[in-house]
């Protein structure tokens, strides 16, 4: 069922709405502890759009990215360190090696955890988390362990110091937005979310399901790797158990979840209504430790209240309202089983 | 060679208090098909409870237990009726995140209440030992296995000599079939649920007599945890006690014979080659696991 012709222009006009303000917004803001925000929210907007294509259009819902993440920002350390570059505008350069090591990294990764299905697979990927970790501090001297690695610190001025980590987070988000589309669209995605539905009957329609899950593994692997290695540069300095949290791994899911599984733009709406919440519980509440609890506490309502997310729920609310008026009331069964098949809502 | 006895030895002595910690896990998700990955927290609630009870009224940690276990269970039961039972579709993934909610949730609770700084359960036999062959073994770890051992019995007893306990393997085997031979899975799962975590309180006990904790020690707990009964195969109340002696062991004895440092990862490490080798784990046999 197309979109009717005003709903297809207003969306491409909130389309470039967004990308304006997405691109305008160290310009008109400056304050460096806003911009900080800003980048910490892309970096979750190219983060959870990443998972998404992995935990969202195959259903494997992976809790331990939190390992490539932390591990591309060690891989991004030690290249500049190894090569000897200079800090400044050059290591952005060498990002794409961060993420080609995190994607051999993720094949090994991948080729043992995919052959678990379901809650098995969650379990496998947070023991992976685990090792990754227990690597990078026990291999001290490769990683300097618990004293943690540096990056060359940039010579950017306090004020004008966010504004560079904020574009390379926006083009990580743009990247991995466009990789999200463009599988979406393809032959590949329709195999995925085959798998996703169903994975015997894929396989029995023959979709090679094996490859297709691990090609879908290291793209999102690869993704979140090259965002981990911006952000060990923009903090320039990594700790183990900072560079490879579970939370970062948790957070990432979450705003999946809130946004929508398996959509397109649900990871982004997650990360943008819940990175700065959760940056503003952690700045008014962090000492206390309760704003962990107000946390657990948003994550409970959204699960219980929106299993289903966001864009799925308020797409249904529209094609529900606009196909009442328009055929009648006998097309609601129709049009709802095929948002079904859309949201990445599996049937029991 | 006599240091690698003594870690084996130790090895089944800690593992006991693993089995005990991991029985309750796979006892939920063999009932529930959800993965609680707030047990580890559970764990360390339980620890903090017996916790305030030694420090405000100098209750031994183990005669807590008289208290902690039923409010537990009773917590248990909550949890599963408000945050588990509402789940409908897509219970699997929706679990793990509901009961990571919950995990972080109790986490920031207990740092709140107690702070981030390590504690550690204390009675007058935590430092005592006695000696069997040359081998000095602490007595709180005895007492610890010997308590584990006697509720892993019980639990047993409970699901292979009682009525309540057909049903719950009932439920373990087919959730729709036991509910058309008139087993009321609701409330089995709620009762299996509280079961769960009252043996986490037990864990919490032993687990805080032995390491110092804080509120965020249940991270490490849940991973090792996890790693045991996908190891035992998910859902199978001997592969999770055979995994936990097995992997505590091996363990202990990596510490030994490489480095302590290295021990943790050799844990982990076993899991990658027994799924490599047998995906399913030790005693979980191949099913579709998406229904």
């Amino acid at each position: 069922m197309r979109s009717p012709g005003w709903m297809r222009v207003a969306k491409w006009a909130a389309l470039l709405l967004v990308v304006v303000v997405a691109l305008l917004f160290p310009a008109f803001e400056s304050d460096p502890a806003t911009v900080n925000i800003g980048v910490f929210t892309v970096m979750y907007v190219g983060l959870a759009t990443a998972w998404n294509i992995m935990g969202g259009y195959t259903g494997y819902v992976s809790l331990g990215h939190a390992a490539f993440f932390g591990f591309g920002a060690y891989a991004f350390g030690l290249v500049l360190a190894h090569l000897g570059i200079q800090a400044g505008y050059e290591p952005f350069l060498f990002v794409p090696v961060a993420g080609a090591l995190t994607v051999v990294l993720a094949l090994l990764i991948g080729w043992i955890a995919l052959r678990t299905r379901a809650a098995t697979f969650v379990i496998v990927t947070i023991a992976m988390m685990f090792m990754i970790q227990l690597l990078a501090e026990n291999l001290v001297g490769l990683t300097g362990g618990g004293s943690g690695l540096s990056f060359p610190v940039p010579p950017w001025s306090g004020d004008f110091f966010d504004t560079p980590f904020y574009y390379a987070m926006l083009v990580m988000a743009f990247v991995a937005l466009g990789i999200s589309w463009w599988i979406r669209r393809s032959k590949f995605g329709l195999g995925l979310l085959a798998i996703r539905d169903d994975e015997d009957k894929a396989l029995a329609v023959g979709v090679p399901a094996h490859a297709y899950k691990l090609t879908a593994f290291i793209i999102s692997a690869g993704l979140v790797g090259m965002i981990g290695a911006v952000y060990g540069y923009y903090v320039t300095y990594i700790y183990p158990q900072y560079a490879i949290d579970p939370l970062v791994g948790i957070s990432l899911v979450l705003m999946v979840f809130l946004g929508g599984l398996g959509t397109l733009w649900g990871p982004v709406l997650g990360a943008v209504i819940l990175e700065p919440a959760q940056l503003w519980l952690a700045y008014n509440f962090g000492a206390s430790r309760l704003y962990l609890v107000f946390y657990a506490a948003v994550f409970l309502v959204v699960i219980l209240l929106l299993p289903r997310g966001i864009i799925p729920s308020v797409g249904d609310l529209i094609r529900r309202l606009t196909s009442r008026r328009a055929v009648g009331p006998s097309d609601t069964a129709s049009s709802s089983s095929d948002t079904h098949a859309v949201a990445g809502v599996q049937s029991p | 060679m006599t240091l690698i006895l003594e870690a084996v030895i130790f090895g089944i002595l800690t593992g006991g208090v693993y089995a005990l910690m991991a029985s309750g896990l796979t006892l939920i998700f063999g009932v529930m098909r959800i993965i609680n990955v707030g047990h580890g927290a559970l764990v360390i609630l339980g620890a903090y409870l017996s916790f305030a009870l030694l420090r405000s009224a100098n209750v031994d940690p183990f005669v807590s237990l008289v208290v902690t276990m039923p409010a537990m269970f009773a917590l248990g039961v909550v949890l599963q009726i408000v945050f588990i039972r509402p789940l409908k579709e897509d219970r699997e993934a929706l679990s793990v995140l509901v009961t990571y909610a919950l995990a972080l949730g109790i986490e920031g609770l207990l740092g709140y209440l107690f702070t981030n700084n390590f504690v550690q359960l204390t009675a007058w036999y935590e430092t005592a030992s006695f000696a069997v062959f040359g081998f000095h073994i602490a007595y709180v770890y005895v007492f610890g296995f010997g308590l584990c051992l006697a509720i892993l019995i019980g639990i047993f007893f409970v699901l292979y000599r009682t009525t309540f306990g057909s049903a719950v393997r009932a439920t373990m085997l087919n959730r729709t079939a036991a509910q058309l031979v008139g087993v009321n899975v609701d409330r089995v799962s709620a009762i299996a649920f509280g079961i769960g975590v009252s043996t986490a309180a037990a864990g919490g006990v032993i687990f805080g007599m032995t390491n110092a904790f804080n509120p965020g020690s249940h991270y490490d707990l849940i991973s090792r945890l996890l790693t045991i009964i996908v190891l035992g195969g998910l859902g199978s109340l001997r592969g999770a006690i055979i995994g936990a002696v097995g992997m505590l062991i091996i363990e202990d004895v990596t510490a030994v014979v490489i480095s302590p440092v290295w021990a943790s990862f050799a844990f982990f490490l076993l899991l990658v080659i027994v799924l490599v080798v047998r995906p399913q784990g030790l005693y979980g046999i191949r099913v579709r696991e998406r229904i």
